[in-house]
């Protein structure tokens, strides 16, 4: 069967670098192509900053590998004018079940509350995903855009100076040579660029194998999550059931700690897995099949001077909660406008420690939930597999029991809280919207507030006065004046106001809350755009 | 009359799992049974209503072997 990511999507072609008389000079050369590093070139140059992005193969990724991605995914995919053919091509879901044994224990439903242009979850493959990611750049190019992406480049060595970063690139033509002001590495759980600036990854290892398995089959059934433990098709162990678009299900059994892996690979052992799983009747074809176990760790630092790690390089998660793909989208998200205002001269370059601050905090959250979520589903212990197996037992009929389930909560934004861009919270406004949050989406007029945020520096008035624009060291903050008569649900009034009449909201290029008042104040919010572009100490 | 609550009340559910799990990593068997009576006599120390220890003794009683 030829798949679509057989035939090179990106292939290597000669490059006029190659044959320059001195290292030619790059602005932000981001190593790798997948989702983080296509995101984040797309981000950068779209603030107009000049992105080459490098990737040793020459096409999209094999298999379906991430497929579940999140609304503040959708929406940070929004930014840079790909949310609608994501959204359009992935299969929405915000419903799943969780059965133990034969019996449903409960069904969820993730976003309960109206008001948001997208759903909690699409299902799409990685692969699709870079498809989209690439056109896109594609897109950017033929407008003259300055974005490059060169397949077929594998870097070899980094040299790191203070003033810039030197990379050598092996081609199918042989080596050549360029300089980047700044290098991210988006290079994946492996990372090149981390082993060759000999930096460690620290974390848990855990020693379960899961099969994965992406199987073609006509059903109609709907698009939810659907996870089992210890059902009788795979006893003492866990499966976990995702529709992909295109009739492809992704089915992930967890086959234990001591496997033979290649007896577990061969096409007849899944297919007799699988026929255990979906029963005799129904027919199926093999896609892709993968066996995985993981880590869940991090880097100590994920800036090294002016090499920066971003995604799966950074930080590696269980795949429970869809925390992978997801946060390093966010990675992307918080590093591309600090980038810009660095590059931009509106920014001190310390201002990037704040990623690693606020990243940081977001990679250990996203830790501690899938490290959570892969101790319950497998127990280490004795004691932890009879509390795990007797919550089951009560969860089925009392409603106690069921937030002690944890089948992996699934991906949100991290709020950054304690982040030294935020000002103090100066609004008796609801929690959500604190400084350090993600903005909440909300309907306004006849689209959503999120759309009319853009991808710069927000004034958000929420029938309150400010002047239409505020420029402070080199960074403008626009007014963006809404009022909770644009959105008759009251979404608006619940998410960013509570009990206050008016709010004024500065509002991050990556759309989260810097600082926000109960009124426009001159100097507080002066004061709160410097802090949030690293120019003044913490409020 | 005060009954059994039975709807979710955790502050942090995952927060107290997880602290809960702590607590037991150094345990061998026996000193993790012994742990969780005394856990158990401390919470219903303080709920204390005979009523409601009842009740839970009753629906404890009623889940097992539900899938175990």
């Amino acid at each position: 069967m030829t798949k679509m990511y057989d035939a090179p999507f990106y292939p290597y072609v000669r490059h006029g670098d190659q044959d320059a008389a001195r290292p030619a000079h790059h602005q932000v050369c981001i190593v790798g192509a997948g989702p983080v590093g296509l995101t984040l070139a797309l981000d950068l140059a779209l603030k107009g900053v000049q992105v080459l992005v490098l990737d040793a193969g020459q096409t999209v990724s094999d298999g379906s590998r991430a497929i579940c991605f999140a609304k503040r995914q959708l929406e940070i995919l929004d930014r840079i004018g790909c949310g609608e053919a994501v959204t359009q091509a992935g299969l929405a879901w915000d419903r799943g079940k969780v059965f133990a044994r034969e019996r449903l224990v409960y069904a969820f439903d993730l976003m309960p509350e109206a008001g948001h242009r997208r759903p909690a979850f699409v299902n799409l493959q990685q692969h699709a995903l870079e498809r989209i990611l690439i056109d896109r750049l594609r897109g950017l190019q033929d407008q003259g855009v300055p974005i490059d992406l060169r397949g077929g480049n594998k870097v070899e060595a980094v040299g790191t100076h203070d003033t810039h970063v030197m990379l050598e690139v092996e081609t199918p033509e042989g080596s050549y040579t360029l300089d980047a002001d700044w290098v991210v590495a988006c290079d994946g759980a492996h990372s090149t660029l981390r082993r060759m600036l000999g930096e460690p990854v620290a974390g848990q290892v855990f020693h379960d194998h899961f099969l994965i398995a992406d199987v073609v089959m006509h059903a109609d059934a709907p698009t939810e999550r659907l996870f089992w433990f210890d059902p009788p098709f795979n006893p003492g162990q866990s499966a976990l059931l995702h529709r992909q678009p295109g009739n492809v299900w992704r089915i992930d059994l967890q086959l234990g700690q001591d496997i033979d892996r290649s007896a577990e690979m061969d096409p007849a052992r899944v297919t007799q897995r699988v026929r255990a799983m979906l029963g005799p009747d129904v027919a199926f074809t093999l896609d892709w099949v993968s066996i995985y176990s993981f880590q869940c760790q991090r880097m100590q630092q994920f800036r090294h001077g002016r090499v920066l790690f971003a995604g799966d390089s950074a930080h590696q998660v269980s795949p429970f909660g869809a925390r992978g793909a997801n946060s390093g989208l966010q990675d992307a998200d918080n590093l591309a406008w600090k980038l810009q205002a660095v590059i931009a001269g509106q920014a001190p370059d310390t201002m990037l420690d704040s990623y690693d601050q606020e990243r940081i905090a977001a990679a250990d959250e996203n830790i501690r939930h899938s490290t959570r979520a892969t101790e319950f589903i497998t127990p280490k212990s004795e004691i932890s597999r009879l509390f795990r197996d007797q919550v089951l037992a009560l969860a089925a009929d009392h409603a106690f029991a069921r937030p002690l389930v944890n089948t992996g909560r699934l991906s949100t934004p991290c709020t950054y809280d304690g982040s030294p861009l935020n000002s103090a919270d100066a609004l008796d406004g609801p929690e959500i919207t604190r400084p350090g949050a993600a903005c909440p989406d909300a309907p306004l007029g006849d689209g959503f507030l999120l759309d009319r945020l853009g991808d710069g520096f927000i004034l958000l008035t929420i029938d309150a006065d400010a002047p239409e624009q505020v420029t402070e060291q080199g960074v403008t903050a626009q007014r963006l004046a809404v009022s909770t008569r644009d959105d008759p649900s009251l979404a608006l009034k619940a998410r960013y106001l509570g009990g206050a009449p008016g709010a004024v909201y500065l509002i991050r290029p990556d759309q989260h809350v810097a600082a926000r008042r109960p009124a426009y104040d001159d100097v507080q919010f002066r004061a709160a755009l410097r802090r949030a572009t690293g120019q003044e100490a913490t409020a | 009359m005060n009954s059994l609550t039975l709807d979710p009340n955790f502050d942090n559910a995952d927060d107290f799992y997880a602290a809960l799990l702590h607590h037991h990593d150094r345990l061998d068997p026996a000193q993790s049974h012994a742990f969780n009576a005394r856990l158990v006599l401390i919470l219903a120390n303080h709920v204390g209503d005979q009523r409601i220890l009842s009740q839970a003794l009753q629906v404890a009683a009623d889940s097992a072997g539900k899938t175990a």
